[in-house]
């Protein structure tokens, strides 16, 4: 076994690679664990390879930088440098005096074990969306945005044929030119963010030509796909029965109220709707690394305050895939040489290091224009589903807010059992948190996946047997 | 749960009533328990009463229209299995004496076993069924009890923090400084749980109350697997034992909401809010030795709270004699929601000036010394 | 004109199609494709119906985050469809409620 410093990199999105690929080029041996099938993460999500596909890159923007990750980490593997675990979903990652273990399932039946133990972890955990209720959202036919483009992009396939894309932020546009490209009808986007906000910010954003070239292109496929814009908008409620029918919007008025003589019913059998994402955190807050804002919090080096912990990209805060490749390239290094006890020369990345801070800027003021609409929480009829896994409706959220005096999301949850199914409030959490007029607390959840109790049981016992 | 019940039962005995926590309604342990019910676990003796008279009120309780099914009461029952001959020997001997004290205590051979836990493991010695055991949701079973307290007129105040007991220059009490003003009132009752022995001090008393972590765990939900209160002979001998290292035996069980429930674990490492890898492995591995089904079946999540722990495993219920008109309802360790409506009731005897219907003796807030003895 | 497809703007060459069961009905899966995306492909869009309200579900978040897309494939139950790639000859049931027997 080589004395190299191992370092686990969880996840292969934009960020664990440049990670991957930052330390391993420095001479560390590097472990790459990712839950899919291929690496890529969400941004670059890959057609099964059973599917054929001759151009994927037709479902891509940033092909070329996806090659040169790609092309590296193939470089890696075969020298040996990185080993990369397709298919392995970390449920925790464990802290052990001088190394970590981190604990995964395999496959898509995640039923059997697997371990790794490695000198430091790099968490890369990325995000997802940000969903909000609103009444008919658990119709089948309405799905994230996000998950609209991860079934096109790695399926190849379409959920229906005529769409409405809903909500806010900046992953709105791709999904409906995806979604126009792969042959849906796009009936409308609807954007609740007005326009003027983004105003205030013309400075911070226009100094990103790259970026306004991307909107540029855009707003010609948009043209070209002839997709209707509907900006200060918002849908009301999505009708159906056994699945989506159609959708009622409505325009928002200067306080970001529905206007309801404005509403107006649109036919689709398809939703995609998303508001923004929300950072993986699940793995941090279990090693007891500090959270910021929802995000991991990192200094300079891209360093948790618990030692051996690095994070980078999405779970660290919303920022785009360009962000996360310069955040985990910055992480990369510094592992690299903390892990050879050296101190790390910051000089050599302040081209990453510049770009990460005028990304973090572009997106701070991104995400200042992008807003849900100020009083979205009129909108949740009393017998909306708010946790769809456990089936919990508005008006128990507020009977438990008015009249048992739950004035913060743990207590709702406890008194209502919203946020305690399946997905373990990562649906409902920023719904429940908005009923109850309070933010949204760093949830806690032990374990980043389901985990069967027999696994449970022998994970980390002794006489377990690891990689690594 | 206990400060709830004290305020119901006072302000239903006709007592102005103030109920003031520093946080949310069952914030404290009260939020992190299981909600037992248990007569099962207490060998005869001050605590059985005090249960046995708790499980009567929580009877009536869920009684009441609307109550029992608000709070998820569910009367259960425990099954203790015991894995080997020696194991079965001293529970059946214990079960005689609670039987002797009131319990009702049902032997069950091995081969009866499956009739009352169809899944459970082969090759058991046997058990005892304790059809008295029950089971609440705990948080829903506090602010419902919170709720009727203040239809009985108790006044709440949540996220109001007490930061001093206001006392007379004879040193009687006569109310409490809150962040939020002051509250008179010429009787405090100290139900702050595993953080009793605070409010003690800012009375000037001792009462060591200590924090004994637990964790628990919740797996997917499931159809009716489990139907009674499933747990170890070991675990007795647990709750019983004043070791600050892990231990943990396997208590199983169903909910009505559907997950199972895992406990239980058990060790004095003050506050520390840290997830312990070890303890959840040792939690799953007992549940699945006691039902193998449950191998396959997934843990959501896992969550842990603190027990009011005192060093002889006894609440302190009752006045203060160092303190005129201080009162503690604190300190009952992992069966505060089980004790709590008992407890409330001997409360508001008490200070009604009522003879309680249970003696308070064992329960004294001053029995222990006042210098730490370690 | 035949309307655009997914396969046809990556210009997809899938390798041989299988097929698999849904609710005892053969559907035709393509290599890679997840249960999901089969499901979709044959205009299925849910596959659950929950164990309160028995209200139908399919996929929302498509990325394993939210559990609305569980389903039952040769006899285990809370699979996710979305994560789960198909195989040949897999028997695919909608779940009711916990997807355990009720026993």
């Amino acid at each position: 076994m080589s004395a190299d410093p191992h370092l686990a990199v969880v996840g292969a999105g934009p960020a664990g690679l440049a990670a991957a690929l930052a330390a391993a080029a420095r001479g560390l041996r590097v472990t790459v664990i990712d839950s899919a099938a291929e690496a890529g993460g969400q941004f670059y999500r890959q057609p099964a390879q059973g599917l054929g596909a001759r151009r994927p890159q037709a479902l891509h923007h940033q092909w070329r930088t996806w090659e040169k990750l790609r092309d590296g980490l193939a470089a890696h593997i075969e020298a040996g440098r990185i080993t990369h675990l397709k298919g392995h979903h970390v449920w925790c990652v464990e802290r052990k005096p001088h190394a970590f273990i981190m604990h995964a399932l395999l496959g898509p039946e995640q039923q059997e074990p697997a371990a790794v133990r490695a000198d430091a972890v790099l968490l890369a955990t990325g995000g997802y969306e940000k969903v909000l209720p609103f009444p008919g959202w658990t119709l089948p036919g309405v799905i994230t945005a996000g998950g609209a483009q991860a079934m096109l992009k790695g399926g190849l396939v379409l959920p229906g044929r005529t769409a409405v894309v809903a909500g806010t932020g900046p992953l709105l546009l791709p999904v409906a030119v995806g979604l126009a490209a792969a042959g849906a009808k796009v009936a409308a986007l609807v954007e609740s963010a007005d326009p003027k906000a983004f105003v205030a910010h013309t400075t911070t954003l226009t100094a990103h030509p790259g970026k306004l070239a991307e909107a540029a292109q855009y707003a010609t496929a948009l043209l070209a796909h002839r997709i209707p814009i509907r900006a200060h908008h918002t849908v009301v409620a999505a009708h159906g029965t056994e699945r989506l029918e159609a959708v009622t919007v409505a325009a928002l008025d200067a306080d970001g109220r529905v206007r309801r003589d404005s509403e107006r019913r649109i036919s689709c059998d398809t939703l995609a709707v998303g508001n923004g994402l929300l950072p993986h955190t699940d793995l941090a807050e279990a090693l007891g690394c500090r959270i910021d804002r929802g995000g991991v919090a990192v200094d300079e080096e891209q360093r948790t305050d618990v030692p051996g912990v690095w994070a980078a990209g999405e779970t660290t805060g919303i920022g785009g895939s360009a962000l996360s490749l310069a955040e985990g390239h910055i992480a990369g290094r510094s592992a690299a040489a903390r892990l050879r006890n050296t101190q790390p020369d910051p000089g050599a990345w302040t081209a990453a290091a510049r770009a990460r801070s005028r990304l973090r800027r572009f997106f701070s003021a991104l995400d200042t224009g992008y807003a849900l609409p100020a009083h979205w929480t009129e909108q949740i009829t009393d017998d909306t589903v708010v946790c769809r896994c456990e089936e919990v409706p508005a008006a128990a959220i507020r009977e438990a807010v008015d009249e048992l005096g739950a004035g913060d999301v743990r207590t709702v949850k406890l008194l209502t059992r919203a946020g305690m199914g399946w997905c373990q409030g990562r649906m409902c959490g920023p719904a429940v948190a908005g009923l109850t007029g309070g933010e949204q607390p760093p949830a806690k959840r032990p374990f980043a996946c389901p985990v069967p109790l027999g696994v449970l049981a022998r994970a980390g016992a002794p006489g377990e047997t690891t990689q690594g | 749960m206990t400060g709830a019940a004290c305020a119901l039962y006072a302000a239903r005995a006709g007592l102005r009533v103030t109920l003031v926590d520093r946080g949310p309604v069952a914030g404290g342990t009260t939020g992190a328990g299981e909600g037992n019910l248990l007569v099962s676990d207490k060998e005869p003796g001050p605590e059985l009463e005090l249960a046995l008279h708790s499980v009567r009120l929580w009877a009536e309780l869920a009684a009441e229209p609307g109550m029992g099914a608000a709070v998820e009461y569910e009367r259960k029952g425990g099954v203790v299995v015991a894995a080997a001959p020696q194991g079965l020997a001293a529970l059946a001997g214990l079960a005689v004496e609670q039987c002797a004290a009131g319990v009702e205590a049902v032997p069950v051979a091995a081969d009866e076993l499956h009739d009352l836990e169809p899944h459970i493991a082969p090759g058991l010695a046997g058990a005892v069924h304790y059809p008295q055991d029950a089971q609440v949701m705990p948080s829903l079973a506090a602010a419902h009890l919170v709720r009727a307290a203040r239809a009985a007129g108790a006044g709440l105040h949540t996220g109001w923090t007490v930061t001093d007991v206001l006392r007379t220059a004879g040193g009687a009490v006569r109310g409490v400084r809150t962040d939020h003003g002051d509250i008179h009132a010429p009787a405090v009752v100290n139900a702050a749980g595993t953080w009793g022995g605070e409010v003690a001090a800012l009375a000037g008393v001792r009462l060591p109350v200590l924090p004994r972590r637990g964790f628990v765990l919740v797996t997917e939900p499931l159809p009716r697997m489990i139907h009674h209160k499933v747990y170890a002979a070991d675990y007795v001998a647990d709750v019983a034992s004043d070791s600050a290292a892990l231990q943990t035996s396997p208590v199983v069980e169903g909910t009505a909401a559907g997950p199972i429930l895992i406990g239980a674990s058990r060790e004095r490492v003050g506050f520390d809010r840290s997830f312990s890898l070890p303890v959840v492995r040792s939690l799953a591995a007992g549940a699945t030795r006691l039902f193998p089904f449950l191998e396959r079946v997934r843990a959501m999540r896992s969550y842990l709270g603190f027990r009011p722990y005192m060093p002889d495993h006894l609440p302190a219920v009752g006045p203060d004699p160092r303190v005129p008109g201080l009162f503690h309802a604190c300190g009952h360790e992992g069966a505060g929601i089980g004790l709590a409506p008992g407890t409330g009731q001997l409360i508001a005897q008490v200070l009604s000036d009522k003879t309680p219907d249970l003696d308070l003796a064992p329960f004294r807030p001053d029995r222990f010394p006042e210098k730490e003895a370690e | 004109m035949r309307s655009r497809t997914p396969l046809d703007l990556v210009e997809a060459r899938p390798g041989p199609s299988f097929t698999v069961t849904f609710d005892g009905r053969e559907i035709d899966a393509m290599p890679g494709q997840s249960i999901a995306a089969v499901l979709w492909s044959a205009g299925v869009t849910s596959w659950r119906s929950t164990r309160g309200e028995g209200g139908p579900r399919g996929v929302f978040c498509g990325i394993g985050v939210c559990f609305d897309c569980l389903v039952t494939v040769d006899g285990r139950p809370n699979q996710r469809a979305c994560l789960l790639p198909a195989e040949p000859g897999q028997v695919i049931r909608t779940q009711e409620g916990t997807g355990h027997d009720e026993r």
